[in-house]
């Protein structure tokens, strides 16, 4: 293909997958979090693109539609818990949250 | 010419991608935050392209871009000032401690690409122009791969409920509003 080869874009998204990392366990803000898990998901579709370009089948991009839409999900259960945090007035800071009853 | 061009055009979108990361996780305003992880899928999109994956790019342009971002952007001005912007609280060694963890999840990652895939990276397979094209995509997911079309239609469901459920005050909440502003 034009253009670097495979190995180029794992590597992206191997680094890309360790921000996320450092992203999720550096920050307090769940919402920043969530950005971060947002971060690693995407670097995983990159991957598995990557891959699908390498071996010339589809398989990879449909795996990474679903992720995509396992994404959105994830999406909207956190940050609707989020709103839920802060309409009952708790600290939205991820080292605070340590009990799940309401 | 036109190698040179995909090279130049891929390394820009590469380092987009890797700085605009880096901006999301370092950034102290959740709003900027969420802008630069618009700008990191929009350059994600790029490199989706130029793995000739066209439908994952516009997707992940109107998915992600279109629709997730406004969520966390109305979500970010609806709580206004209260998310806390700094980084981790306790003291500086768990900032480094959470540094040195991704770092070796890179190496480790890096490690076993190179140990298991090393040589088989280089011979690519030899893709026809329709590669990656919606057409291509939307047969193969009402053929081969339909359950999993529609076991994604069923989380998105399950998710689009969750998400009234958790939205919606409840009864307790309300009075205990009202109290509030009674009083």
């Amino acid at each position: 293909m034009l253009g670097p080869d495979v190995a180029w874009y794992l590597i992206v998204s191997a680094i890309l997958f360790s921000i996320g990392t450092a992203g999720v366990l550096l920050r307090r803000s769940p919402l920043i979090v969530l950005l971060s898990l947002e971060i690693m998901l995407n670097s995983a579709n990159l991957a598995l693109i990557a891959f699908a370009r390498l071996h010339g089948g589809h398989d990879g991009q449909i795996f990474a539609l679903a992720v995509m839409a396992v994404a959105a999900s994830e999406v909207v259960v956190g940050l609707g818990l989020i709103v839920a945090i802060a309409r009952k007035r708790l600290d939205l800071d991820v080292d605070r949250l340590r009990v799940l009853r309401g | 010419m036109g190698n040179v061009l995909v090279w130049a055009i891929w390394i820009l979108a590469a380092v987009g991608c890797l700085g605009s990361g880096l901006a999301v996780i370092t950034l102290t305003n959740p709003f900027y935050s969420a802008l630069a992880l618009i700008g990191n899928l929009g350059s994600l999109a790029v490199l989706f392209l130029l793995a000739s994956a066209e439908f994952l790019a516009a997707a992940q342009v109107l998915v992600y871009a279109g629709a997730v971002m406004v969520m966390f952007l109305f979500v970010i001005a609806y709580l206004g000032d209260r998310s806390p912007g700094s980084l981790a609280g306790g003291p500086s060694w768990i900032s480094l401690a959470a540094i040195v963890a991704a770092a070796a999840l890179l190496v480790e990652v890096v490690v076993v690409i190179g140990l298991k895939a090393g040589d088989g990276l280089a011979d690519e397979a030899t893709v026809e122009r329709a590669f990656g094209s919606p057409a291509e995509i939307g047969r193969l997911f009402l053929t081969d791969h339909l359950l999993a079309f529609e076991i994604t239609s069923i989380v998105l469901l399950i998710a689009a409920v969750g998400g009234v459920v958790l939205g919606t005050r409840s009864k307790a909440e309300d009075e205990e509003e009202l109290a509030r502003a009674r009083a």
